[in-house]
């Protein structure tokens, strides 16, 4: 129902106004903010857990809190960075938002479910909080059975939350695989989506298929804990390490949930800001569903020294190496594209540039985890911790920070100050070597990862760890100064501020109710810089 | 700009983000399809700690299939096959247009998913009675507790499957009262009947999973 | 990079079986290899990024789409690359998951929160344990409650300890001296405490050792002494600060209020019932379920110098 004159001063913000049409709002963009709002709050959450787990690390033994407590306090650290903050980081935000706009479709296929999906999100939220009045929960994010059947009460609550957490999940991926579809404008073709789409379809193809593999897990740990079902006791014969097979037949394609979008973001930046076309397309294209399809088939190497024989083992290790290729692909084709490019240092280029530098870290010491005879000694170490906040802390939040400075003027019609933008660039990747790269060398020394308490010998590196985690903190809290203040005070900006090809730069900033006032027709690829 | 849905009589106005009804109808099935891929894949956890538990206590789940009266099952899944058959019909008259057929359809389906559920209530509080409860909770004192050890963990996958697919039953009952309103207010004809459709395409997945928990649980062993 | 790899270093632990020194050459391997594809890539990133910076906002770039023959390279190359350093891994794997036939088997038991090892002729030991130079060792590893994983870095092996079954793992100490142990797999409040000792002694020592009786013309006090120091010592402490659980100075002959509202005396019936049955009455303000039963785990006469030790400490 499209009206028939367009006030240029109209746009999805100031269109409605109240709490109340927020809360109720089928707008995509407006349910991609409401997700940003929460993401951002969880991110802080979580992030203020860091802080106090590095304090309480700078020195062997106690300094701020007991052993019970820090066991709690990276819980939910785990718990809110994994199910709140990046899971839902860029898909149900950025995706949301950006996703039917760079399609040029007037909204997702199923508003309605859109706004489900984030109050799915609230509500599992909330009952994962409330586990922090009934004793709080002390397995871990990964609620390894038998421990989570026998600790405390509030696990319950926590595991609850994140089952209706994962419906969001769900939800979500449900709604962009039939945009994708069925609501494409005339002309974009499969081969002219942006390679953003081709990441966040790729995502939601593990969102529907994993994802129900964690609620079914979820929901046999509920059932474990409330009636003693047994499945996962040993005691009545039930197999704990099948809970592990379960958990990470999830948890593994989970972590590409995590990277997939991240990389897709990566690929528009390094298109946008170098103003070229991508070099490779189809091959960055087709390697997000390879990494997709091949990310089922690799659970196992989370198990490496779980008691599984030794063909699982062997046959995990190997197609852990498969996932390698798509992945190098990738990050070739990215240097690749800078070739001979035009490249202006803008804050989001800096966060894509950052994303390689740290990616590719955490790229080949994931190469060295998947080589099984090498694991045993790095299993369950620092290494690994290392190892996957290179990928999710340096890729996809750093992906999410670059995400946010690109598309902010497009959301909010501003810019950011790019000078403090920059600085928070430089916080955030300063703090993340110091933070997480001595962690590489505590874990091959031998320090295990969740560990209240160390030898004297891990002190000093633990101490430069602390060091950098609260300057990482120190770069978001710039960060988030440089949003707030962009979105109130930020200059003015135009419907194309950086030059972008794709579809969302053909339209306002900020973009009408409807995205479009003429239903735009696609006649070339996304990154034609001729 | 609302996307309510303001239709009389069979005429329907398509939310405002799609070209068409037709291009709204194709859209709205093809989402409810990739739902029931996740459905399925969650059923097929559970299938799968099925199958391993199975391997490993042969003897102990045929023990316990021995419990189960497997002709209020066959009963069970004959009820079910004949609410799809209804579902299905109702759809089909809505495309005729038959208002009241519709409706007839609808009410026979609503009541099979009833009965359905009478039959389940009845065998559940007859193994509450017994003392066959999942796992920890398991305090049946027949010979064949004394042979297996475990033999609660027959229950276990007993209660959670037959459970799990109860509450779809619940779920999809709750959808077709919800088709029964609409159908009341005249809203489906030839030009819309999406609601119909989905629904329908749920309805007979929860009809399909019984079709294979009917033999694993009550026949197979 | 390949000399921390080769000999031990600050940056890994020390080398102590031969089986390490190959999990640290082909590390040293990865290392090499990972330091080359960082250098290519972050280097090409940093000199394209610093040569075709922008000039003017009108600069043209070249339309490249793609190049077959270099795509094909960066795909082939990696995936040799992995190839090769998977089927390496699988021959270290191999050799750490082979144990050889003439091994001296050990029992180890995990349980929250120590480690205690049972030899064939019926010694025992909690949190050390005493292994002959030069030896193949197999442990045959359970846990009496969560997993626990039993990880020495100086020998590069762990494995998981899992409740109703057995793992096993081995090593051959070439070195002697006192190696390190950790459990690796979360296991709840005292995880980072729940260490021990591997002793690597000359053969003539470790025999001394196993035909000794630990408690050899020991008053019953430092029996109780020893008990705590390898069992105890997680989660209680000897003053009368509370931990996991009580301190224990003062503790003997106190009042204490229970958990259903009753009163108890400490006195010897408590505190045997206490290690026997944890749970069976709780004090106030004490976690239940926490403590996990010594029943079956400790003879008769460490019970009863775990009491004496209590009731020695005033």
């Amino acid at each position: 129902m499209a009206t028939a004159t367009h006030d240029p001063n109209k746009n999805y913000i100031n269109e409605k106004s109240g709490i109340w049409s927020w809360l109720t709002t089928l707008d995509h963009k407006r349910i991609g903010i409401l997700y940003m709002i929460s993401v951002m709050s969880f991110f802080a959450i979580g992030g203020t857990f860091a802080m106090l787990l590095r304090w309480e690390l700078f020195s062997a033994g106690r300094n701020i809190m007991d052993a019970h407590q820090y066991n709690q306090v990276f819980t939910f650290h785990g718990a809110i960075m994994v199910f709140m903050v990046i899971i839902p980081g860029i898909p149900a935000f950025l995706g949301n938002f950006i996703l039917p706009l760079q399609i040029g479709a007037k909204d997702v296929a199923f508003p309605r479910v859109n706004l489900m999906s984030w109050y799915c999100l609230m509500i599992g939220a909330a009952i994962a909080f409330f586990s922090l009045f009934y004793n709080g929960v002390d397995t871990g994010w990964t609620f390894y059975t038998p421990y989570s059947i026998s600790t405390q009460n509030g696990t319950l609550l926590m595991v609850v939350g994140a089952f209706i957490i994962g419906f969001s999940s769900i939800l979500t991926g449900l709604n962009f695989i039939v945009t994708v579809h069925k609501l494409r404008a005339p002309g974009m073709s499969f081969w002219r989506l942006p390679l953003f789409i081709w990441a966040l379809y790729s995502t939601a193809l593990l969102q529907i298929l994993a994802t129900p593999v964690l609620a079914i897990t979820l929901l046999l740990l509920t059932a474990e804990r409330v009636l003693g079902i047994g499945i996962f006791d040993p005691k009545l014969g039930g197999d704990p390490v099948l809970f592990q097979h379960f958990f990470w037949f999830y948890s593994h394609p989970a972590v590409y949930i995590m990277i997939l979008p991240a990389m897709g973001v990566v690929s528009e930046l390094i298109a946008t800001f170098s103003h070229k076309t991508i070099f490779g397309y189809k091959a960055i294209a087709l390697s997000s569903v390879g990494i997709a399809a091949v990310s089922f088939f690799v659970w196992g190497h989370h198990l490496f020294v779980s008691g599984q024989s030794e063909v699982a083992g062997i046959l995990f290790s190997f197609i852990t190496m498969l996932v390698g290729v798509p992945t190098a692909i990738k990050v070739f084709n990215w240097v690749a594209t800078l070739y001979r490019g035009s490249m202006r240092f803008d804050s989001p280029l800096l966060f894509a540039l950052g994303f390689i530098f740290l990616f590719t870290i955490g790229g080949v010491t994931g190469i060295i985890l998947a080589v099984i005879g090498v694991d045993v000694h790095f299993h369950d170490t620092y290494f690994v911790v290392a190892h996957f906040h290179y990928v999710m802390v340096g890729g996809t939040l750093m992906a999410i920070m670059g995400g946010i400075y690109y598309w902010f003027p497009k959301m909010f019609g501003r810019m950011v100050n790019e000078f403090w933008a920059r600085i928070s660039f430089v916080l955030i990747f300063v703090g993340f070597n110091v933070t997480f790269f001595p962690q590489f060398i505590l874990g091959a020394m031998g320090m295990p990862r969740r560990y209240y308490d160390y030898l004297p010998e891990y002190q000093s590196l633990n101490r430069i760890s602390s060091v950098g985690a609260w300057t990482i903190g120190t770069g978001f809290l710039v960060g988030l100064f440089v949003i707030i203040h962009g979105m109130r005070k930020g200059v003015k900006a135009g419907p194309n501020p950086w030059g972008g090809k794709t579809l969302e730069w053909q339209t306002a900033s900020p973009p009408p109710h409807e995205n479009f006032h003429v239903q735009p027709v696609v006649t070339a690829g996304p990154y034609e810089y001729r | 700009m609302s996307t309510v849905k303001t239709a009389t009589s069979g005429h329907h106005h398509h939310a405002h983000h799609y070209e068409s009804a037709e291009h709204e109808y194709v859209t709205s099935k093809f989402g409810t399809w990739v739902f029931l891929v996740t459905e399925i894949v969650m059923f097929g956890g559970l299938f799968v700690g099925y199958i391993l538990f199975h391997e490993k206590f042969h003897e102990m789940f045929h023990a316990g299939s021995t419990f189960l009266n497997w002709r209020l099952g066959a009963l069970n899944t004959v009820v079910l096959l004949f609410s799809s058959l209804t579902m299905a019909l109702s759809i089909y008259y809505a495309q005729l247009g038959k208002k009241s057929l519709v409706l007839l359809n609808l009410y026979v389906t609503l009541a099979c998913g009833f009965i359905f559920l009478t039959v389940k209530y009845f065998e559940y509080t007859h193994k509450f009675h017994e003392g066959l409860f999942p796992g920890a909770l398991f305090s049946y004192d027949g010979p064949e507790a004394h042979q297996f050890s475990n033999l609660g963990m027959y229950f276990s996958f007993y209660f959670v499957m037959t459970g799990l697919h109860g509450s779809h039953v619940i779920a999809g009952m709750g959808l077709i009262t919800w088709l029964i309103v609409r159908a009341h207010r005249g809203e489906f004809g030839p030009e819309y009947y999406t609601p119909l459709e989905c629904t329908g395409l749920f309805w007979h997945l929860v009809d399909l999973i019984w079709i294979y928990l009917f033999p694993l649980l009550y026949l197979i062993g | 990079m390949l000399s921390s790899a080769s000999t031990s270093s600050r940056f890994m632990p020390p080398q102590a079986t031969e089986v390490a020194q190959n999990v640290d050459t082909l590390y040293g391997f990865l290392l090499v290899i990972s330091l080359i594809s960082c250098v290519l890539v972050i280097g090409g990133l940093i000199y394209f990024a610093v040569k075709y910076r922008r000039h003017t906002e009108n600069d043209k770039t070249p339309y490249i789409s793609h190049n077959a023959t270099l795509e094909f390279l960066w795909s082939f190359i990696p995936f040799l690359l992995f190839m090769a350093s998977f089927v390496w891994g699988w021959i270290v794997y191999h050799q750490l998951r082979t144990a050889p036939t003439d091994a001296l088997e050990v029992m180890v038991r995990g349980q929250k929160w120590n480690w205690t090892f049972a030899y064939k002729n019926g010694r025992t030991s909690a949190s050390e344990m005493f292994v002959p130079v030069g030896q193949n060792v197999r442990l045959i590893m359970g846990s009496s409650d969560v997993i626990h994983s039993f990880y020495i870095p100086a020998f590069r092996t762990k494995q998981d300890v899992v409740p109703g079954r057995y793992t096993s793992l081995w090593f051959n100490a070439e070195k002697e001296g006192d190696y390190q142990v950790f459990c690796a797999e979360y296991c709840g409040d005292q995880h980072s405490g729940m260490q021990a000792k591997i002793h690597v002694v000359s053969r003539e020592k470790f025999e001394d050792w196993l035909g000794n009786d630990p408690y050899k013309d020991l008053p019953l006090v430092e029996v109780g002494r020893k008990v705590y120091t390898s069992r105890c010592v997680a989660c209680h402490t000897l003053t009368d600060q509370k931990a996991v659980g009580p301190g224990w100075k003062g503790v003997f002959g106190r009042k204490e209020k229970l958990e259903g509202g009753s009163d108890i005396t400490v006195d010897e019936n408590y505190v045997r019932e206490s290690i026997l049955d944890p749970n069976a009455k709780v004090v106030l303000g004490f976690p239940r379920g926490v403590m996990p039963t010594f029943a079956g785990q400790l003879s008769e006469q460490e019970i009863s110098g775990a009491i004496e030790f209590i009731k020695s400490l005033k």
